[in-house]
């Protein structure tokens, strides 16, 4: 049971080395970038996963209701920088790849290694 | 809250922020330099008066918006964070000031605005990383900084430049997504990311096994960004295509920068609360700095572009300074801090050396530099200088920190000897590589049939001028090593408190 119970953590993993495999073992810039993205939201589900409080709800704080359980909200904020930043990363990472092919006319990283050996 | 001294922490971030997006609306011709290099010297003098203050015994706090630690984000700037500033702003300052005839040759007129707002963006995030004490803010700062440098490392007319900048974008951004997750799973175990609260509450839960694998996560994803043996591959390629003057500036801080947050992270949180860390971090890391020294002076002896060679002995260097802090030890760690020190000065100066030949060389092969000395002998006087630091020769800086760093070595028994021997070889490798370029430009003949192209005489004289200066403070901080030296024991003490 233990392991069904862990589930979350399962995903995180398992999305983790999808993106982490994409990353090294693609030649195309654009699917290395893709599974970048997978792996950074991969990171994304473990934050969210973690602040997560069974029976927790939405922190809102008021004097008339007490007793209430509240869920961690740092973490979905912190998150919510880091996705910021996820998605400038892949805006760059996309923009280089645009560039790259204007320049080189490929964007398989085997072809481009083999025009700069010219 | 009286006073701008009281500020000067944030301060050194919020400056080059600021002027940031200013500098990017300055559109008439070399306005946005101007502006840039002024906003750079600010921050230089910021770091300046903090390292007067910390040497002075004084520990600068900052609470951000006025929330206390641990709730609000906290900065603090001790003497580890004050060595790194000036190694930093310093940089910056020398590569803007001394490098305006060179990026006006690289960087088109129109895109000069956007890429000193890159610089100064990028100025920001590593001091951001700095001055912080907060594990997340260290990670949004990193990426701050990391996003500006792929900018300008792509920024100049080599097209190869923009392979080498995929390369360094995937790989810096796993390597902080790693420290992302390692973030995450201490703030999990411990429910804080203020730095000095982690390393109190960290101790209740040390045993876990989060907290094992946070530890994997943050020094592999940090070392992948420090550039650290056989995580370096980006690096040489990033060096080597980058508009010269970025090459300059990244190569004195850039990954000196990851390495004080792996230090922080791994001495001040890690060491004194999780049972035979420091055993571990000598045992993973000695190896691989040693590997370093071997393997990126090796590959140095035998590249024949200078700004190659000079990335491959980088990527060497940055072994040393890692053996230093595998020794655990106060003598060794503060040999390796002030080998940070040392290292961007003689580095920092040899790249501005190459920027001067770029002036007026069409490649920077050893083939192109044959004979240049005869046209450009004060740049090329220079290159000696700074080389001479890079071997460690006596009376440079570059002797005084691997001297402490053989010193502290040898006090680890046999194993310390051959680590000596480790950087003895290192030292005589580097001897070669650098007598290659000393070779190609002062005894090598100018190639026959003379094209136009060869060498035009001397760099412009204020590059000239800010070069030698950079290669006279070789010399100087070889003779007169208090200033950096009492920074980097203070830092190391800082850094071993909880050494038993």
């Amino acid at each position: 049971m233990e392991f069904l119970g862990l589930y979350h953590y399962w995903v995180f993993v398992v999305l983790l080395m999808i993106g982490f495999y994409a990353v090294v073992a693609k030649v195309n810039l654009i699917k290395k970038l893709i599974g970048l993205s997978i792996f950074q939201s991969a990171v994304f589900l473990l934050y969210i996963t973690m602040s997560k409080v069974s029976g927790g709800t939405a922190p809102i704080f008021s004097e008339q209701i007490s007793g209430v359980l509240y869920s961690n909200p740092l973490p979905q904020v912190l998150i919510l920088t880091a996705i910021v930043v996820g998605i400038s990363t892949t805006a760059l990472g996309l923009g280089i790849v645009v560039r790259i092919k204007e320049e080189y006319g490929s964007i398989e990283e085997h072809e481009i290694q083999e025009i700069d050996r010219q | 809250m009286t006073g701008l001294a009281d500020h000067l922490p944030v301060l050194q971030v919020v400056v080059p922020l600021l002027v940031a997006p200013l500098v990017a609306l300055l559109h008439p011709r070399g306005l946005a330099w101007a502006a840039a290099t002024v906003a750079s010297v600010a921050s230089f003098l910021l770091a300046v008066r903090m390292a007067a203050g910390v040497l002075a015994g004084q520990v600068f706090r900052y609470a951000l918006g006025g929330w206390p630690a641990p709730y609000g984000i906290a900065l603090e700037v001790d003497a580890f964070s004050a060595l790194l500033l000036l190694i930093l702003t310093g940089a910056s300052t020398m590569a803007l000031a001394a490098g305006r005839a060179s990026l006006d040759r690289q960087i088109e007129p129109h895109r000069q605005p956007l890429f000193f707002s890159a610089w100064l963006l990028a100025l920001a995030g590593m001091a951001g990383i700095l001055v912080s004490a907060d594990a997340f803010n260290i990670f949004v700062f990193m990426e701050i900084s990391s996003l500006a440098s792929y900018v300008l490392v792509a920024g100049g007319p080599d097209r190869r430049a923009l392979p080498a900048v995929f390369r360094y974008l995937i790989m810096g951004t796993v390597g902080a997504t790693f420290y992302l997750i390692g973030v995450g799973l201490i703030y999990m175990m411990t429910g804080t990311l203020n730095l000095a609260d982690m390393e109190l509450r960290i101790h209740e839960v040390a045993e876990q096994r989060p907290i094992l694998v946070a530890a994997g996560f943050i020094t592999i994803g940090l070392a992948l960004k420090a550039a650290l043996f056989p995580l370096h591959v980006w690096l040489p390629n990033a060096y080597t295509y980058a508009p010269h003057a970025v090459s300059v500036f990244l190569a004195a801080c850039a990954t000196k920068v990851s390495l004080y947050v792996l230090l922080r992270f791994d001495f001040v949180v890690f060491q004194g609360n999780l049972a035979g860390h420091d055993a571990q971090f000598a045992a993973f890391l000695m190896p691989l700095a040693v590997l370093a020294i071997l393997v990126g002076s090796g590959v140095a002896l035998f590249e024949s572009n200078i700004k190659r060679l000079l990335a491959y002995s980088s990527v060497a260097q940055i072994g040393y300074i890692v053996l230093g802090a595998s020794l655990v030890s106060v003598p060794g760690l503060s040999a390796g801090l002030l080998h940070m020190f040392n290292h961007a000065l003689s580095k920092g100066a040899l790249f501005l050396a190459v920027m001067c030949l770029s002036t007026r060389l069409d490649g920077l092969t050893l083939q192109d530099l044959a004979g240049a000395a005869r046209r450009m002998p004060w740049t090329l006087a220079a290159l000696v200088v700074a080389g001479l630091s890079l071997i460690g020769v006596p009376g440079t800086a570059g002797f005084v920190s691997k001297w402490y760093l053989m010193t502290a070595a040898a006090q680890e028994g046999l194993l310390g000897w051959l680590l000596v021997a480790v950087i003895v070889l290192g030292s005589l490798m580097a001897v070669v590589y650098v007598w290659r370029i000393i070779e190609a430009a002062w005894f090598k003949d100018a190639p026959a049939g003379e094209h136009a192209g060869v060498a035009r005489g001397e760099a412009p004289l204020g590059m000239l001028v800010l070069t030698w200066l950079a290669a006279l403070l070789n010399v100087w901080f070889g003779l007169v090593t208090q200033v950096p030296r009492e920074l980097a024991t203070n830092a190391a003490g800082i850094l071993l408190r909880h050494l038993p």
